[in-house]
């Protein structure tokens, strides 16, 4: 993949314009100039224009993903804000979250300041996530106000549940404070266990230890329940099982706050995927049934869940290259997200592709307060270009990511990102 | 290849004539092991390690012994788990027992799926002597031996698998296995130690022993650790004794034939009570040197390869 400085002049022509903020959809050309959108639709061309034919191409917004781990600062090895900028750049992303748990996690002011100035320097738009606790503990309120200041736009623990519901409780009703979404990995610990993979006949089969389904849906429900007692915003997380979708669906009827999210990896595969011990395939929350997956699609055509977002958890080959029990939790995402989703919900289960493209943009962009009118004039360009019919096999080279943990090799995919543009950059996929 | 498979990774879909093809050897092996010179030359230059990150003295003895009936070269290897985290990767000791050229590794491991990861590092052949929670595919096969020695058929035998089936690789492998050989299992245990979705095996469950005994042809009693007493899952050693325990009275009131058996080694008193252990109806003892003539038949089998058809003078 080859990243350029997007010439002063840049004409996208001829293509097919999805724009999911007005929900139009309409043939024609996009003039960017100095990296700002300077014309849609039918434009004079200036002379020195550098022209991207982009015909039986869709042209639309960058995705925004606002669930990934770009582990800077202390596990560099794995990522950093750099190479996962790169990933995001490959699957079309021009805009991500990056959560707290890092090493030391973002749970000051003082460091979300440090990714705010590193991202400064990255190719595309990173937003820092704050912890709720400090330490990721569990136990004390971090100085949320001041983070808020410095740039967070959300707080989560992601990674470690919050345990104690009081402590949940506390931060949904200081969080009205600043009005940002709190986002809580919902996993009843002790309901959880030592479970490395979803409970259910497939887990018995291998002999390991198995996650239950109400591990996740129990905690959403507590959290559900204390987000209407506060009226704070919660958002849910890479939603896995068909009982947590139920109860989103449920509270959400009266209560226009929550949100809720999707991984690719949950809508793409199910458990008997794990029959080899795949260790690529251990994530948290888990993969869970066919019924669960069905579910969780079901919760995407109907809004319960209102976004894609990839949980792109990058891991040593070390880290996975061993026993199931010893192996990380997560995978990479972000290179094969759009080609994975795109074919589960789209060719398999009849979404528009423009639906699809609000799953990606205007709808992660809402839920974290972005703006989404990215096709007005002198809006600073942050868009791709799409061959939203390409079938293609998922492959190693296709990763930018500093790790290779996905299990989407040898996997068929529909729909590919071929170029990106964001922050004065393009590429060339 | 003599069977179809190259590893013995587990029962799960095994097929049912290489099942039979390893009793049928086994009782060959058997033969041997009764005669006064119990030594075959087999595989003679062929070279064993046996793998084991936990520890088991019985299936270990077991399969040393039937190396050296054999006349294989075998070296044994232990790594606690504990010292498997810290150090060494499981990778790097893998490669360096492959970098010593040996034909096959017995391994025993404390994680499911252990031993399929291993046949990705290295070539020789791989026999899964326990891993975790999954299987313990020689363990089935001696049992169900065991069971053909007695009955002299394994289909439409009634079979049924007594106590902690959450934590058990014997009951998994058995239940693969005799189902593939077509007897019918049921288990019979506390309900919070049977999963919740083993019916989806093709298994029946009951919580009363009674039944169950009523029912079966052959009782396989498992262990129930005593790390497990009064930690949640079993409330004592007298509860779980009355309620699943294989006592006399128990047996003495269903005035019945039934063929005990048991992998050992065993809580006298707990889960079976020394007089059912040692009486006529138990076949403990047969299953033990049953151990040794199917790992002898499991070896041959799979790395006899090389030598020439083990005649048996
Ligand atoms: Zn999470």
């Amino acid at each position: 993949m080859k990243i350029e400085k997007i010439a002063d002049n840049l004409v996208l022509k001829n293509g097919t314009i999805i724009d999911p903020y007005l929900g139009k959809t309409y043939e024609g050309d996009v003039w960017i100039k100095n990296g700002k959108i300077a014309g849609v639709g039918n434009i004079n061309i200036p002379n020195d224009s550098t022209i991207i034919n982009c015909s039986g191409k869709t042209i639309t917004h960058g995705f925004c993903d606002i669930h990934v781990h770009f582990r800077e600062p202390g596990r560099e090895d794995k990522e950093s804000l750099q190479t996962g900028s790169r990933a995001a750049m490959a699957g079309g992303f021009t805009r991500v979250c990056v959560m707290p748990n890092t090493n030391p996690p973002l749970d000051t002011p003082e460091s979300i300041n440090f990714i705010i100035k590193k991202a400064e320097k990255c190719p595309i738009h990173i937003h820092p996530i704050g912890a709720v606790t400090k330490t990721q503990g569990g136990n004390d309120l971090t100085e949320m106000g001041l983070m808020h200041q410095e740039g967070a736009v959300a707080f989560s623990d992601d990674g470690l549940p919050i345990q104690d519901g009081a402590m949940m409780r506390i931060a949904l009703e200081y969080s009205t404070l600043m009005d940002l979404p709190i986002i809580n990995h919902a996993e009843d610990e002790c309901l959880r266990a030592e479970g490395v993979m979803h409970e259910g006949k497939i887990s018995t089969h291998l002999g390991l230890q198995g996650n239950p389904d109400l591990a996740e849906s129990a905690m959403v429900h507590r959290d559900l329940e204390l987000a209407e007692f506060t009226g704070a915003r919660l958002h849910v997380p890479h939603v896995s099982s068909e009982k947590a979708v139920h109860h989103i669906r449920k509270m959400k009827i009266n209560n226009e706050k929550v949100t809720a999210e999707v991984t690719p990896h949950h809508l793409f595969f199910n458990d008997e995927a794990l029959r080899c011990f795949n260790t690529n395939l251990k994530v948290a929350p888990p993969i869970r049934t066919e019924k669960d997956r069905k579910a969780l699609i079901e919760g995407v055509l109907d809004g319960t869940l209102d976004c894609i977002a990839t949980d792109h958890a990058p891991h040593t080959i070390e880290d996975k290259e061993t026993t199931f029990d010893l192996a990380s939790f997560g995978m990479i995402g972000l290179e094969s997200c759009f080609g994975a989703v795109k074919k589960v919900l789209v060719d398999e289960e009849g979404m528009t592709l423009e639906s699809l493209i609000k799953l990606l943009t205007v709808n992660p962009r809402n839920i974290m307060g972005f703006d989404s009118d990215l096709f007005g004039e002198g809006i600073e360009a942050e868009l791709i270009v799409v061959d939203s019919d390409q079938e293609w096999t998922f492959s190693r080279e296709h990763v930018q990511s500093r790790s290779i943990n996905s299990p989407f090799y040898n996997k068929g995919l529909s729909g590919k990102v071929i170029h990106t543009i964001s922050c004065g950059f393009i590429t060339n996929n | 290849m003599m069977l179809q498979h190259k590893h013995l990774l587990g029962l799960e879909g095994y097929p049912a004539e290489d099942i039979q093809t390893i009793i049928d050897t086994a009782f060959k092996f058997r033969e041997v092991l009764d005669r006064p010179i119990k030594k075959v030359p087999s595989l003679q230059g062929v070279t064993i390690v046996n793998l084991f990150f936990e520890n088991s003295t019985r299936t270990r003895i077991s399969f040393e012994l039937a190396q050296k009936r054999l006349s294989a070269d075998t070296v044994n290897f232990s790594a606690s788990s504990s010292s498997l985290k810290k150090g060494e990767s499981f990778k790097d000791t893998a490669q360096n027992i492959e970098a010593m050229k040996i034909d096959a590794v017995v391994m025993r491991h404390p994680t499911p799926g252990a031993p399929k990861l291993l046949t990705e590092f290295i070539d020789a052949v791989v026999i899964n002597a326990g891993d975790g929670t999954h299987e313990h595919p020689t363990q089935a096969i001696l049992d169900m031996m065991s069971l053909h020695e007695k009955f002299g058929k394994l289909k439409g035998l009634k079979i049924g698998i007594v106590g902690d089936i959450s934590h058990s690789r014997v009951a998994l492998s058995n239940i693969y296995g005799l189902l593939i050989m077509g007897a019918e299992v049921t288990l019979c245990g506390p309900p919070n130690l049977i999963p919740p979705f083993i019916k989806e095996l093709g298994v029946e469950v009951s919580t009363q022993i009674d039944e169950v005994i009523e029912w079966a042809d052959a009782l396989n009693v498992l262990r129930i650790q005593r790390e497990r007493m009064g930690l949640g899952l079993v409330p004592s050693t007298r509860e779980y004794r009355a309620m699943f325990g294989l006592t006399q009275e128990r047996l003495d009131t269903h005035k019945k034939e039934i063929v005990i058996m048991h992998p050992g080694p065993m809580n006298r008193g707990v889960e079976i009570d020394g007089t059912v252990a040692d009486g006529d109806q138990a076949i403990i003892l047969d299953q033990v040197l049953n151990g040794v003539a199917s790992r002898m038949a499991i070896l041959y089998l799979l790395c006899g390869g090389k030598s020439s058809e083990g005649d048996e003078s």
